[in-house]
């Protein structure tokens, strides 16, 4: 396969683009942020993204969607991470709606995919409850009651938390944190009795929140897929996951490395361009090296996904820790390089940034990555 | 796609039946490269057995016309070639300037004659060749280059000194880049031409280098007679093969980090260093640092994919391997620290045998000419800068 778009995902990028670029430039998160808008995004256009197909892209064409794949999603989520628009893609499209395929029940799919692919149902991941992203330390309690479990717990920012209609939340329910085996994935009303959702408002102004669980009851056909087996499936939706939040990465990387030349052409000191001088030149010559690496393992780890998941552990580490770094540095140097302007709320470079942050927690940092693949080869 | 797969399986099974298991083990030393070359001379009998066998398959160089001695394989056929030989650790048959630095100049610029004469005996492994670039006063800024060739009858007399020559001292013949028209633009006056070392008027001389090896010479030409048939190119268009053949040279450097059958830097550290009661290596830092690498060199290696995909499809940018060689040699570079620093104090052994003559050192010294040889990091960055983000000249 080779490492390239092919016609049908080029296609699919240029529509994408189009629309995104028409309708969510980032004066549409400017917007979103100065006017502290209750939802955070545009429902509207999620609407538009359903339609077009967006929506139910990984949900199988038995249920409403396009059934495509990795390689489908990180095309859209690179032209999201362009404009830094907000959307429920990734928790509702990407993470809900493949842990609902692969691990669903027939009764579940049935009920939730269609809703998914419409646009008519937001969905949440709910996992982190640390500092730092570690699935394996989910501590969340699920205790066996009756011919369901109560749930104790708490959560720490979960993407799109205070909008979703319908919450996946990770429980124990054996085994200690830390182990693999007894997690166990349930579907939560997010206005079940003993939920409590608190709003946070993000430093890149895209939507979070923090849930409390007390003492939630749900019944067996909450379970969704087998109980204290839900490492494998979650291990499998957070790599799809992860190569989503790369290609975003890879997308916000480009843009802000294409404004950051745009400026070093354009903008003058001691009467010439800035682009003239050696030094710059030579660190936006590093940069776009970086980007381009980057860019080739991300789409080497969506292809890997797409052929097979259980095998594209190592690519996706690879992946998410090369986009972490290589965003980390783009905006850094985005910044530097446009002095001043660059510090200033006004410009848009400093979105950039916030939202670099956050992708690069999002799913494990470049150290947690280096450091799966660091185990997984052995040392 | 069925083709493919069917190619695939008989490759495998062709290669299981005829690497000697020899020749699926890490190299060691500088011994286990087999060049070719008049002089040529095998370390071992699987050296020979497995060089014979690939020429004979035509896959010292499967893309390229089977009238040469190639493999007449298209490049997918050729990427599983290399796939299923990286898969059991197999080494390179040949290594050989006259493969991927000549050749491909060869097949673009030659004309009938010159590449019925020399690609042969390049597959076939017959004659070694150096390349003639960089001069005393001519190496970032290359084409500053004096080296004159004048004009006699049939023939150029050549006269002047080249420097950085590898492996002149073992060479048969070597690429060279001359002087054939000093009034003209820097640039525009150059041509490329191809002589036999043994020549009269040829000499060269090794330059000992801090690795204690030397695989660079100086070279000096005195009144030395050259046919003017060969010369590959047009006449004063030879910065064109130049840098035609400077994309197929950086492309190879940047991928010499990753040359068959060498083991997992963690694997060598932990040999070293030992682990932890949970297997991580007993160095946390140091751990963290190969896991770093490691993470670069898979997305280096799936950029090197890209870049031949690109290609493929008549995407890519001719300065591309620019970009690539910079990132592949300090890469290389950084990987040869990690291993010093994973060898600990056994890595620091000169002369003994037990290190192989200090084979680990000698290469980590080695590496640090990667980034100054084929063009620096510094002027890869330029060129990065100027041809593909059309950067404002100084």
């Amino acid at each position: 396969m080779p490492l390239l778009l092919t016609e049908e995902q080029s296609m699919l990028r240029d529509s994408a683009r189009g629309l995104i670029s028409d309708h969510a430039s980032v004066s549409h998160l400017r917007q979103l942020r100065d006017t502290r808008d209750d939802t955070g995004f545009s429902r509207q256009l999620w609407a538009t993204f359903a339609e077009m197909g967006f929506a139910g892209l990984l949900v199988p064409e038995e249920h409403g969607g396009s059934g495509l794949g990795a390689v489908e999603a990180g095309v859209i989520m690179e032209e999201i991470g362009r404009t830094l628009m907000p959307s429920p893609f990734l928790a509702t499209a990407v993470l809900s709606a493949s842990a609902l395929a692969r691990a669903g029940s027939a009764g579940q799919k049935s009920e939730y995919l269609p809703k998914i692919a419409s646009g008519a149902l937001l969905s949440a991941l709910a996992l982190d409850e640390g500092a730092k992203h570690r699935p394996l330390h989910t501590a969340l309690q699920a205790v066996r009651s009756g011919n369901g479990f109560r749930l104790s717990g708490a959560k720490a920012m979960v993407v799109d938390g205070h909008v979703a209609d319908l919450l996946l939340v990770v429980a124990r329910s054996a085994g200690t944190p830390g182990e693999r085996d007894g997690l166990t994935l349930f579907l939560v009303d997010p206005k079940a009795k003993g939920v409590a959702i608190e709003r946070t408002i993000m430093v890149d102004a895209h939507n979070a929140a923090r849930i409390r669980f007390d003492d939630v009851e749900v019944t067996a056909d909450h379970v969704l897929g087998e109980v204290d087996g839900g490492a494998a499936v979650l291990s499998s939706v957070l790599d799809l996951g992860r190569g989503a939040v790369a290609s975003e990465m890879v997308g916000l990387s480009e843009e802000v490395f294409g404004r950051t030349v745009a400026y070093l052409k354009e903008r003058k000191q001691f009467g010439k361009a800035i682009g003239e001088f050696q030094a710059l030149q030579h660190r936006a010559a590093h940069l776009y090296i970086e980007i381009e690496i980057t860019r080739a393992a991300v789409l080497k780890a969506l292809q890997a996904i797409d052929a097979d998941p259980a095998k594209a552990a190592a690519a996706v580490a690879v992946a998410k820790a090369r986009a972490g770094t290589t965003a980390t540095l783009a905006v850094q140097e985005g910044v530097q390089m446009h002095g001043g302007m660059g510090m200033t709320d006004q410009f848009d470079i400093g979105f950039f940034m916030k939202r670099a942050r956050v992708c690069e927690e999002l799913l494990g940092d470049a150290n947690y990555h280096a450091a799966q693949l660091a185990q997984l080869r052995g040392y | 796609m069925a083709d493919l797969d069917t190619f695939r399986r008989e490759t495998r099974a062709w290669l299981e039946a005829n690497c000697p298991p020899e020749m699926r083990r890490p190299m060691t030393s500088e011994e286990d490269t087999f060049w070719g070359g008049r002089n040529a001379k095998f370390s071992s009998e699987p050296q020979r057995i497995w060089f014979e066998r690939m020429r004979d398959k035509g896959w010292t160089v499967p893309h390229w016309p089977k009238e040469y001695g190639g493999g007449g394989l298209d490049g997918e056929e050729a990427k599983i070639v290399r796939q299923e030989m990286a898969a059991i650790g197999a080494r390179a048959p040949i290594t050989s300037f006259g493969i991927s630095m000549l050749g491909p100049a060869l097949l673009k610029y030659g004309t009938d004659e010159q590449k019925r004469e020399h690609l042969p005996k390049i597959t076939a492994g017959l004659i070694r060749w150096c390349q003639g670039y960089s001069e005393p006063n001519a190496g970032s800024d290359l084409a500053s280059l004096q080296t004159r060739a004048e004009s006699d009858g049939d023939d150029y007399v050549i006269n002047g000194q080249k420097i950085w020559t590898s492996y002149a001292n073992y060479a048969d013949w070597i690429f060279c880049l001359v002087r054939t028209d000093p009034t003209a633009k820097k640039h525009d006056g150059i041509s490329f031409i191809l002589f036999d070392m043994t020549s009269k008027g040829v000499s060269t001389k090794p330059i000992l280098l801090i690795s204690g090896r030397s695989p660079f010479c100086e070279t000096f030409f005195d009144n030395v007679r050259v046919p003017k048939a060969n010369v590959l190119g047009t006449v004063n268009r030879g910065w064109d093969v130049a840098k035609y053949l400077l994309q197929h040279e950086r492309a190879m450097i940047s991928g010499m980090g990753e040359r068959g059958g060498s083991r997992p830097l963690g694997q060598v550290a932990a040999d070293s260093i030992g682990s932890d009661g949970q297997g991580r290596l007993d160095d946390a830092l140091l751990r963290a640092d190969i896991a770093t690498f490691d993470v670069d060199e898979a997305a280096l290696a799936a950029a090197a994919e890209r870049m031949v995909d690109l290609a493929k499809a008549g995407q890519g940018h001719p300065a591309f391997s620019s970009a690539m060689k910079y990132y592949g040699t300090e890469l290389n570079k950084r990987r040869h620290e990690l291993l010093m620093s994973a060898g600990g104090i056994n890595a620091l052994e000169w002369e003994s045998d037990r290190s192989g003559e200090g084979a680990r050192p000698r290469a980590w010294l080695r590496t640090k000419a990667n980034s100054i040889e084929g063009g620096t990091s510094e002027v890869m960055l330029g060129i990065v800068a100027k041809r593909i983000l059309d950067l404002p000249g100084a």
